[in-house]
């Protein structure tokens, strides 16, 4: 195949020679039939084993297979990986590998300015070119001038490759991602091994698929060799990170392994009742291949019935978990309600993605925190938390569990679809060094020789005991309706409805006293500026705040993974900062949450475009609060910002 | 062990004042079960009660066992987390025609496909009772009620054909109005391993009084209704008078030593589904000429593999695969993965 690399390339490098960069981000978009996710899986995998410190966002559209060649059908997929520490998948890319015209149409303008381009020629003829909206080539009429772009037929070259195989040309196809992942291991300097492991355990049993796959992803690899007259290679090399072991792993694999190893250090077998649900579904396909940890899967009729089982398997003392996204926690609203009269623990995982009704499903957004806290009938408290990347949700979802079970309460686990499908490198930890979990139940001993077992009598902590069916003397009944003090049967008196409705709200808030403070993740410990934000916008903030101290800004960063309750120090932190920066992807739901508590102003800073955070945007915000500040003191006056950002409390 | 308790009729009765209604057919239901209970020798312990909401739901707060009263429709969802983690409970599921039809009807038919092994004692009073009155999905139509003042134009649920439809593992009808006979299926429907889905026709007294009367009443019952027992033909009628043929896939009545014989009687077999089907749409209003009369007793009980058997032998084929594995180690290996790197 002829080099069809256009006068638009930059100066090759020689051969043998290498462009070192700190930090590079990749998009790589095609069909959602061309296997993106996966072409960036093993990408990823692999720039894990390299060493790099990396990010990454999946970005897929609903629909499994949209028309061929439109732009409703592009599937992306941007890594982030670099010699630096790396906290988000990048604001933009600086390659854009697209496999048709349609792929570079929805991605170009992310492209950084002089960017690469990695284009599949085949993807750009007459067809393409109409289903993705272009009246002229764009490889020809000079839509990509200033790109450095590298044209190949994939498909013609993956055919070549696989002349001797026996396959249909519609079976030689689907290797084409191997082709253009090949090329980038080439241009990346990568090893193939891993993605080759990869498909050797795929194909297992069937290796004629493994055989063609593992030569494509060769020949294009040698593609770049043979070819290298115009291409540049780089060199990303490994990051400098804390000594010790380390894997990659997404959000939804870190929420069902966090809910593994609950149920192993709990010794309680662990019942998942689920409903297929974008994006949670992959939680529910991890923990039933985990059968032989003695783990239960119920893929129940409906998201009530799957919250309502695990109701029932932690009646019966089993660690009962449920996994949704926002339109199942409406539908599970009710039986919530009823796991807080119960006081049973119970996990529900949220996978939040844009609202409301169906929205958006493939897309983030933290839709659901005022929902998670506030969403029932009646006055119903419950714990709610965050976890704030794809590694962090292990130990999150690993302390709701504790939570649950040592508070005897529901806690509702809030990931979101950036989380869940997100991967970076994570420090994993030994099961040993994991926190206990210490279930309390209730034995015969329990049983008070005068008035029998009474099931809400409570600790210090306000927590009654777990009393499971089969303990002879511990006979009870419970429910949703109201109940007696202590003695759990059914009271409609005035009083003693207030005195439960208080018991349960002291409960979850006395909580605070077992969980850790706050503290500053980055910046001064006191000063003009903190943002503070949960769930998905840490790897923003953070690199925004990384970002801002080299530019010459003081700004500081904490992040909550306990909203309900709070930490404790919540409040004094706060108040040694001027202005508290509220960044969330909603219309602003955290900060309404805090206004509802502290008196003071809080800032928001809101996006609500189904995508994460863009650093630059954070950046900019903080920035303009810090100079609205500046204003004001050369003003001479110390009175609370007016901000550019939003209206302030 | 000293005291081994021995269960008694009387030991299952809580310290909790019964408010159902004075003269509610509940309270016959609640003490056929209190009376059957025992006999079958299973602990109090591991007798556990779930139900939705609703006046039948309230049973749980009566029977001195474990229970739990907990939300509309939903008894079915907690019933199968419940035996699929705790398979050696004996788990009764409690609930009336608005709880499990209407509002928890499709947990209803999925209990049922799944044939978790439980009872569920459906207790049938076409009526909303605890909302004070309004039709419900068993009400036949034109029925006038609070929310119905021109009559319900809803063709109603027939419970029995719909389990069926379901792929129940048992079906059974009894009364309230008739303690022996209920007592009988209470027996029959512990002892079967499976879903045993017991309808029971329970008279409202204050909202739909009389609903069942041409099929309890002594004067009129012998002739709507038909008692099924396994390999016995059926026979109704005031004096045993009348008999039952299949005429193809139609049931015919007709006069015993007039129009045929006991050897011309359909005999039941409770283990055939397509016969079962055809008793369960022996449906027709009570009293009405030439209608046929009502089934009662088991029609339909065939076992057939259990969900949280099955469950358990995925569970032990898994484990078996990878060697016990809930231990630290195998989950430090979980955590680690295939392609874990260090770096030093």
């Amino acid at each position: 195949m002829p080099d069809q690399n256009s006068t638009n390339s930059v100066p090759a490098s020689p051969a043998g020679a290498f462009v070192v960069r700190e930090e590079v981000v990749i998009k790589f978009a095609g069909d959602s039939g061309d296997g993106m996710q996966l072409t960036g899986g093993q990408f990823t995998n692999t720039a894990a084993l390299v060493g790099n410190d990396l990010a990454t966002f999946p970005d897929f559209p609903a629909e499994i297979r949209a028309p061929v060649g439109t732009l409703a059908g592009v599937s992306g997929f941007q890594i982030n990986f670099a010699s630096r520490p790396v906290f988000t998948p990048g604001d933009s890319c600086d390659v854009l590998v697209a496999m048709n015209a349609a792929a570079l149409k929805a991605n170009l303008s992310g492209l950084v300015p002089g960017g690469e381009l990695v284009l599949n020629s085949d993807g750009f003829d007459a067809k393409n070119l109409r289903l993705a909206g272009y009246a002229s080539n764009p490889l020809e009429d000079g839509t990509l001038d200033g790109f450095t772009i590298h044209v190949m037929d994939v498909t013609k070259m993956t055919r070549e490759t696989l002349q001797e195989y026996t396959l249909s040309n519609k079976e030689k196809d689907r290797s084409k991602n191997m082709f253009v992942l090949g090329f980038l291991y080439w241009m990346y300097d990568r090893p193939l091994q891993s993605t080759l492991d990869f498909l050797a355990a795929k194909f297992k049993k069937i290796p004629e698929i493994y055989e063609a796959n593992a030569a494509v992803l060769r020949a294009g690899y040698h593609y770049g060799d043979t070819t290298e007259t115009f291409a540049t290679r780089y060199k990303v090399e490994p990051a400098k990170m804390p000594p010790g072991r380390y894997r990659s792993i997404t959000g939804n694999e870190a929420t069902g392994m966090g809910l593994v190893a609950a149920s192993v250090r709990s010794g309680l077998p662990l019942f998942l009742g689920s409903y297929p649900i974008t994006p949670a579904s992959e939680i529910l396909h991890y923990l039933a291949a985990r059968k032989s940890f003695g783990i239960k899967t119920f893929q129940a009729e409906d998201e009530i019935a799957a919250i309502c089982s695990a109701i029932g398997a932690a009646f019966g003392g089993s660690l009962g978990i449920t996994t949704t996204s926002g339109p199942g926690m409406a539908l599970k609203a009710e039986a919530m309600g009823l796991a807080v009269m119960l006081e049973l623990p119970l996990v529900i995982c949220n996978i939040q993605r844009a609202g409301p009704s169906t929205g958006l499903p493939t897309k983030t957004e933290q839709s659901d925190l005022l929902q998670a806290v506030y969403g029932r009938n009646g006055e119903c408290p419950l714990v709610v938390m965050a976890a704030h990347s794809p590694s962090d949700a292990f130990e999150t979802v690993y302390e709701a569990c504790r939570i649950a079970v040592e508070h005897m309460t529901p806690v509702i686990f809030l990931s979101d679809g950036y989380i869940a499908n997100g991967a970076e490198p994570w420090q994993f930890p030994l099961a040993e060094d994991l926190p206990a979990i210490n279930p309390v139940f209730a034995t015969a001993s329990d049983a008070d020789p005068e008035r029998g077992f009474l099931p809400y009598r409570r600790d210090e902590r306000l927590v009654r005991k777990w009393a499971v069916p089969g303990i002879a003397g511990l006979e009870h009944r419970i429910g949703g309706l109201e109940k007696e003090n202590e003695t759990g049967n059914i009271s409609y008196d005035p009083m003693n409805h207030e005195l439960m409705v208080k018991l349960r709200e002291a409960k979850i808030e006395r909580i605070a006293d077992f969980i850790p403070e706050l503290r500053i993740d980055q910046g001064p410990e006191q000063g003009e500026l903190l943002l503070l934000g949960w769930g998905s916008t840490f790897g923003t903030c953070r690199a925004a705040v990384r970002d801002l101290k080299a530019a010459g800004y003081e700004v500081a960063h904490a992040h909550l993974r306990h909203i309900r309750p709070f930490p404790r120090n919540l409040e004094s932190l706060m108040s040694r900062y001027k202005h508290v920066l509220v960044p969330e992807i909603n219309s602003g739901q955290l900060v309404r949450i805090l206004r509802d508590r502290f008196p003071r102003t809080f800032i928001p800073f809101n996006r609500i475009q189904g995508i994460p955070l863009r650093k630059s945007e954070l950046m900019q915000a903080a920035v303009e609060v810090l100079s609205g500040v500046e204003t004001i003191q050369q003003n001479g006056t110390q009175t609370s910002a007016g901000t550019p950002t939003g209206a302030t409390h | 062990m000293a005291d081994i308790e021995t269960l008694t009729s009387k030991s299952l009765v809580t310290d909790q004042d019964i408010r159902w209604c004075p003269g509610c057919g509940d309270y016959s239901i609640l003490k056929q079960v209190q009376t059957v209970l025992p006999g079958l020798g299973i602990p109090r312990e591991k007798i556990v009660m779930i139900s939705g909401i609703g006046c039948s739901s309230r049973f749980p707060y009566y029977m001195n066992t474990y229970g739990m009263h907990s939300i509309h429709g939903r008894a079915p969802a907690i019933v199968t987390g419940l035996k699929a983690t705790r398979p050696e409970l004996s788990i009764w599921l409690i609930t009336g025609d608005g709880d499990g039809l209407s509002i928890g009807g499709n947990h209803f038919i999925h209990l049922l496909r799944r044939n978790v092994d439980c009872n569920m004692l459906l207790f049938n009073n076409q009526i909303y009772g605890l909302t004070k009155g309004q039709y419900s999905p068993t009400s036949e139509m034109g029925k006038v009620a609070k929310s119905t003042p021109m009559g319900s134009i809803d063709h109603p649920f027939n419970p029995g054909a719909l389990a069926l439809g379901a792929d129940a593992s048992f079906v059974a009808r009894s009364m309230d109005r008739d303690p022996k006979h209920l007592q009988q299926m209470l027996l029959r429907a512990a002892g079967h391993v499976g879903t045993s889905f017991l309808e029971i026709y329970q008279n409202c007294n204050i909202f739909n009084d009389g609903a069942f009367e041409a099929l309890t009443e002594k004067s009129s019952k012998g002739a709507n209704t038909l008692f099924l027992e396994h390999g016995q033909p059926l026979v109704y009628g005031m004096n045993s008078e009348l008999g039952i043929r299949l005429d193809g896939f139609t049931p015919r009545s007709f006069v015993l030593d007039q129009e045929g014989s006991l050897d011309d009687c359909w005999v039941h077999d409770e283990h055939d589904m397509v016969k079962a089907m055809i008793l369960s749409r022996m449906f027709d209003e009570p009293g009405v000429p030439g209608s046929m009369p009502r089934p009662f007793g088991v029609l339909y009980a065939m076992e057939r593999p259990v969900y949280e058997v099955m469950m358990e032998a995925q569970l032990a084929q898994a484990q078996a695969m990878h060697g016990i594995t809930n231990s630290m180690e195998a989950l430090n290996a979980l955590i680690a993965g295939n392609e874990a790197w260090t770096i030093a």
